[in-house]
């Protein structure tokens, strides 16, 4: 009988389970919001339409997705290797900042240097950048001083001043008095672009991040070790893992990761560094990794999505006249019906 | 009301658990104007039989009668529409809310229905009346952990309770609440309150029992009147006395193999404590090699707290641990471990592994670095050594794939034990290694400390059971308050005196 055996395949296979359970998200949410237009007076097919016409069936459309896509991936790894611990990052959005704005400090201090040896530098120092600003709420949680989720949300709203105050101030490119940004970074630590558009190589960077996230937490013994330590706190106390250790460790990782989006921001997309250069992909990462379940592919799926529901907004406020803000309805509903499926346990699995 | 006939009588009540009686034909009468304290160890059918009474258990058998008539008692609702109320070990308070809000949710289940005004004048007026003044809109959060019992208390009088059941109400308490408490017992009394009051400690029971039913192992084993009481009978009814010694003569060898030296020394070791945590107070305690230590002691006498100084998860704030003749005071978990340190805990799921991690990658937990291989686990390696752990325990080895939380208890013990005895440790901290366990899997935990022991480990055996520890220990401590209070070798214990320290109420026999 060949329904059953398709039926016992879909059972067994966890990958295709999961491909099921995404798409049935995915449509669900585009049902719900296509109701939502309707009320608006917009015709929803035609939205969707013109969403994927301008996207997925356009070439440069396509690669704006890849370009989107490529800090989501890193701000969702960013949350998702803390949450393997049990820990809650949602600074992803200030990490990226403060990534951006170290990785800028690089690119600014040695204008000079060789491009073998500043864009390793401007890496590492995006990295730097994001690790050592959520290092500090590791330090605070793991001294049992204050909680990393209220931590790592207030210091959000501290980054980006930063990097305003170095754009009006230190930084002020003099040639561009109206618009307050950094001078345009030396050639030699920009990420190299490809096929003729905006896709750089931060987006082979961020698919590397996401292996390397995976091999970390599944196949080194400082995954079990991690692992172990978002499974049963106490337990891993007891048997001589170091747990404060790993918590200042993982979170600074995580942070790390979005400072290397953060990078690649300035380095491989505006090439200077200026306000407003996320549009709130730290928060739209912690929506991924969360629906994700960390799971690695998982997030890939729904980096995807996500990049294609943001530029919806684009599209939808060219074609529809509606405010980008529309976007922030469609994602409120995908989350809206993820909760409503399963209880609420983090963003673990 | 008669004050001859008592108020609650409960006769012949009996109720199994399995293979466990945790009541034996328990009877027990209840007078007007009175507190009647139930006293026993840990495990003596104390909650069973309160929970009975109260409609929370059925028995199995054995009748309840109010007033001297016989009733049924299916639920605590029916129970509470009897004039029965009772205060649990944990609070059944609702922390966000206020004092008058959590007094009224739990009145709405009566059958009469009472304006929040009338119940904050209740609230105020019960308060005068017997010490229990709480302001009605604090949230329950905010309050001390006697002033929640408190709010417990003025929640079954305004339910309008005449029997109330207190399950260790002193536990949670500090000595001046304690104080307390006792006061609102007296003043209850006065207007012909009866209040059954569950407690093991006997100097509580002097302080404030009119009468006093004394159980052992599921039975009553006696009961005193007014002014009848004195400490030793009491002991000696509590722990069965010379009954329970003589059955316990040293089967096997006392002394432990000679020319062996001291695997673990605490000398004057004090640790600061926690909220409710104790504290530690000037330890003097030396562990060979080849014996096994006993620490007696009732719940809360600083048990865990000891257990885990040893293990190095605290840090001393006076004094020194020594292991194998090294100052060990400030090694951390993991080198106590590295250096041969194991533990074998109450409740592995909470202590010791991670459920939702297979039971091979829980095998390599707490083996520190011993199986790393480059990034990665040297995942045959681990197998090898652990098969052989399993076969040297007798004990079959499980499946490696399924996640340790599908494991049962039982299992589950003898995974964390096959892993920690796998590197023959040189000591085991035992905390409460058989509590919760049937008999079988709690003989075999027995039999492996015993055969640990004449590998040439030391082994600190920390135990509630005095009968477990007697069988045993080549020495016993015991631990009352955070200190240790007395010290036996085998043989030269008395459980009578053992009693009366491990309640408090003697001083220090060797102090
Ligand atoms: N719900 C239960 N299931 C199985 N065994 C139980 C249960 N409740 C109590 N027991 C067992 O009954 C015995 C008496 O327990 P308990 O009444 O709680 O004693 P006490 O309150 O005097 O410490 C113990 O051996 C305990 O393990
Ligand atoms: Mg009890």
């Amino acid at each position: 009988m060949p329904e059953s055996r398709l039926a016992a395949t879909l059972r067994n296979s966890t990958a295709l389970r999961s491909m099921l359970r995404y798409s049935a998200i995915s449509l669900t949410a585009l049902a719900v919001f296509a109701a939502i237009l309707l009320l608006a007076g917009k015709n929803p097919l035609k939205a969707y339409v013109d969403t994927f016409s301008y996207t997925l069936a356009n070439a440069y459309g396509f690669s704006e997705l890849l370009v989107r896509m490529t800090p989501l991936l890193l701000t969702a790894v960013a949350v998702a290797l803390p949450s393997r611990l049990g820990l809650i990052n949602v600074g992803g959005e200030g990490q990226l900042y403060m990534g951006a704005w170290l990785a800028s400090a690089g690119a600014l201090l040695f204008p000079g240097a060789p491009r073998w040896a500043l864009l390793p530098l401007v890496a590492v120092m995006g990295f730097l950048g994001g690790a050592l600003f959520a290092a500090l709420p590791g330090v605070l949680r793991a001294a049992k001083l204050v909680n990393e989720t209220i931590a790592t949300l207030l210091l959000n709203y501290i980054a980006p001043l930063i990097v305003s105050y170095s754009i009006f101030g230190p930084w002020r490119d003099p040639g561009s008095s109206a618009y307050p940004q950094s001078p345009v970074f030396p050639e030699a630590a920009l990420l190299t672009s490809f096929f003729n558009t905006r896709i750089h190589a931060g987006l082979f960077l961020a698919l590397a991040v996401l292996g390397a996230y995976w091999l970390l937490l599944e196949k080194t013994h400082w995954g079990v070790e991690m692992r172990a330590i978002g499974g049963n706190a106490e337990a891993a106390q007891r048997l001589g893992i170091p747990v404060a250790a790993w918590i200042v460790v993982a979170l600074a990782i995580g942070g790390g990761i979005a400072g290397l989006a953060g990078m690649g921001e300035v380095m491989g997309v505006h090439g200077r560094l200026r306000q407003g250069l996320s549009p709130g992909y730290g928060f739209t990462g912690f929506l991924i990794a969360w629906l994700a379940g960390g799971r690695p592919l998982g997030i890939l799926f729904m980096a995807f999505l996500f990049a294609i529901i943001t530029s919806a907004g684009d599209t939808l406020q060219i074609t529809q006249g509606l405010p980008y803000a529309v976007v922030n309805i469609l994602l409120a509903v995908i989350l809206f019906i993820v909760l409503a499926r399963r209880p609420m346990r983090g963003a673990s699995k | 009301m008669n004050p001859i006939a008592p108020i609650l009588e409960v006769r012949r009540i009996t109720k199994r658990y399995g293979a466990v009686t945790a009541n034996d034909q328990v009877d027990l009468s209840l007078y007007g104007g009175e507190v009647h304290a139930l006293l026993g160890e840990n495990g003596a059918g104390k909650s069973t039989l309160s929970k009975v009474i109260y409609g929370f258990t059925r028995p199995d058998s054995g009748e309840i009668l109010l007033a001297g008539k016989q009733v049924v008692v299916p639920t605590p609702r029916e129970a509470r529409a009897l004039g029965i109320g009772m205060v649990f070990q944990n609070f059944m308070l609702i922390p966000a809310l206020s004092v008058l809000e959590n007094i009224a949710l739990f009145l709405t289940d009566l059958p009469f229905i009472v304006h929040p005004k009338t119940i904050e004048k209740r609230i105020r007026e019960f308060g005068e009346r017997f010490g229990l003044v709480v302001d009605p809109s604090a949230p329950v959060r905010q309050l001390s952990v006697g002033d929640q019992q408190k709010v417990e208390i003025l929640k079954l009088l305004l339910a309008q309770a005449r029997v109330l059941i207190l399950d260790e109400p002193t536990k949670v308490l500090a000595p001046h609440e304690v104080s307390a408490l006792f006061r609102i017992f007296e003043s209850l009394k006065a207007e012909g309150y009866s209040i059954l009051f569950i407690t093991h400690k006997l100097r509580e029971v002097m302080a404030c029992a009119d009468r006093i039913t004394v159980m052992r192992q599921g039975r009553v084993v006696g009961g005193f009147g007014p002014g009848e009481a004195d400490l030793d009978a009491l002991v000696t009814m509590m722990f069965g006395g010379q009954e329970a010694a003589e059955q316990l003569e040293p089967a096997e060898r006392a002394v432990p193999p000679s020319g062996v030296g001291s695997i673990l020394e605490l000398r004057g070791a004090s640790c600061p404590a926690q909220g409710s945590e104790t504290v530690l107070r000037g330890l003097d305690l030396t562990i060979g090699a080849g014996e096994i230590v006993g620490v007696a002691g009732v719940s809360g006498s600083g048990q865990k707290e000891l257990g885990d100084l040893i293990l190095g998860l605290r840090s001393l704030s006076v004094g020194s641990k020594w292991f194998c003749g090294v100052d060990a005071s400030s090694w951390s978990i993991a080198r106590m471990r590295e250096n041969g340190v194991a533990f074998v805990p109450e409740d592995p799921l909470l202590m010791a592994a991670v459920p939702g991690m297979s039971v091979r990658e829980n095998l390599v937990l707490g083996t520190g670095s011993r199986y790393w291989k480059g990034v990665s686990v040297d995942w045959s390696a681990l197998e090898t050594a652990m098969g052989e752990s399993f076969h040297a325990l007798a004990f079959p080895v499980p499946r490696l794939d399924p996640p340790a939380g599908a494991l049962s208890g039982g299992n589950l013990q003898r995974i964390v034990i096959a892993r920690e005895m796998a590197h023959k440790p040189k000591l085991v901290v035992a905390l409460y290694p058989t509590r919760g366990l049937d008999v079988r899997s709690a003989t075999s935990v027995r039999d492996l400390l015993r055969r640990a022991r004449e590998g040439g480990s030391g082994i600190l055996l920390i135990s509630e059971d005095l009968e477990e520890l007697a069988e045993m220990s080549d020495r016993m401590f015991v631990l009352y308050g955070g200190a240790l209070v007395g010290e036996f070798k085998r043989g030269e214990w008395q459980l009578e005196e053992v009693g009366h320290l491990m309640t408090g109420s003697r001083g220090a026999a060797h102090a």
